[in-house]
């Protein structure tokens, strides 16, 4: 079986990686100019993120993190479905962006205490940078979630259409109970009902409706190798470069 | 050559992107050894996790090092204490008002809204200031707009 930090250090650092290299699709198509930024800014943060994650699975014993962010395909993938669906509007990707990061800050708070002293010490670093993208996500759902007609509903499709996507954020693998008895992690049951009081805090200030979570069933398989039509090519893109010549030193 | 002296030496590196402020006035450099053989260590922490300026930041170190003939040395990166703008020093604070960025505001380990909002104007020194978005054109910056002056400003972030 596979060893309970690595199992939980792929999932993490996939997520940042593919959520990343997603966000960075905005660069130079922001509706606005601040938000070109925002989204390239938080591409870079995430990519800075998920180098200091595949380096701890480096020091484990797995291969360069170069290697392990290009040369993999699709269903070596351990990122949930959410992060590798295609940008869409930028409601989509707004809405993505507030679910998801709420996740990640949550996350990354809670393994600041974690009996792996090399992962608290990264999330240490991690919640702060991470503190700014919630920031910005509350920001915009609360402005536009209270404007026009047309941007409430645009909103409100997004969040039904990525809410499904969102709830695989929590999809469990096989090595749950040791990740938990180690005191690695709480755990994505803990981790999922703190999310819920969170983005429902914010979303009860807008005008949408936060759908009722118990009736849906989440887009889960992301955490398991089984990943969307969308994954692969994104993968094809992003390492196109890279496997023209993997020993070039750029 | 003491540890003093090093410092002293990296003095002389400043932040790519805001070249007016040393490594050291930045906190970046987090502390210099030398062992009884002579090799001598530096261990520096990034400000931002994604900074594309910290390979440059530390080649920067090695070779201020090799100019001053330390050739036995190492230049690690380590988060083990993880940098946080506090760690900015009061002489890297007044550099900041001097190029016109607006200092990042001291705070007691929690970072509320009310911190990551607030913003001194660098240009009059009002704080009848706004924030505009947390991103702008380095990870470090924060968009910012004054009242007063009726300027845009960009703020070192707290972190």
């Amino acid at each position: 079986m596979i060893d309970p930090k690595k199992d939980l250090l792929y999932r993490l650092a996939d997520d940042q990686l593919i959520l990343g290299h997603r966000n960075s699709e905005w660069n130079g198509l922001g509706p606005i100019l601040e938000e070109d930024i925002a989204f390239s800014s938080m591409a870079q943060d995430k990519l800075g993120h998920a180098l200091q994650l595949y380096s701890l699975l480096h020091e484990l014993g797995e291969a360069e993190p170069d290697t392990v962010a290009f040369t993999r395909n699709a269903g070596q993938f351990h990122c949930c479905q959410l992060v590798e669906l295609p940008i869409g509007d930028y409601a989509f990707s707004l809405m993505r962006h507030f679910l998801f990061d709420h996740a990640e800050l949550l996350r990354f708070e809670a393994l600041t205490a974690s009996s792996y002293e090399p992962l608290a010490q990264v999330a240490r670093k991690l919640k702060g940078e991470l503190k700014y993208h919630v920031l910005h996500a509350n920001t915009w759902i609360r402005q536009l979630g209270t404007s026009t007609d047309e941007a409430i509903e645009k909103l409100q499709a997004a969040l039904d259409l990525t809410l499904p996507y969102a709830l695989a954020l929590f999809e469990k693998t096989e090595a749950e109970p040791a990740i938990i008895a180690e005191g690695i992690f709480i755990g994505e049951d803990a981790l999922r009902q703190q999310w819920l009081e969170n983005i429902s805090r914010v979303l009860s200030q807008t005008a949408l409706e936060l759908p009722d979570v118990t009736t849906i069933s989440p887009g889960e398989g992301g955490r398991h190798g089984v990943h969307t039509e969308f994954l692969q090519p994104l993968l094809d893109e992003m390492a196109e470069v890279f496997r023209l010549d993997p020993t070039a030193d750029w | 050559m003491t540890e003093a002296t090093i410092l002293s030496w990296l003095d002389e590196v400043k932040d790519p992107e805001i070249p007016v402020v040393s490594l050291v006035d930045l906190g970046v450099i987090r502390r210099v050894q030398i062992a009884p053989d002579g090799h001598v260590s530096v261990w520096m922490t990034p400000t931002f996790s994604g900074c594309p300026a910290m390979d440059y930041m530390r080649r920067d170190v090695e070779r201020v090092l090799c100019e001053h003939g330390v050739a036995n040395h190492t230049v690690s990166m380590s988060l083990e204490e993880a940098w946080s703008s506090n760690d900015v020093t009061e002489r890297g604070r007044q550099a900041l008002r001097e190029f016109r960025l607006s200092p990042p505001p001291p705070h007691q380990g929690i970072i509320d809204l009310d911190i990551l909002e607030y913003a001194e104007c660098p240009h009059c020194g009002s704080h009848n200031t706004e924030l505009r978005s947390p991103f702008g054109p380095t990870l470090c910056r924060a968009l910012h707009y004054c009242f007063d002056c009726r300027q845009g400003f960009e703020q070192f972030k707290p972190v």
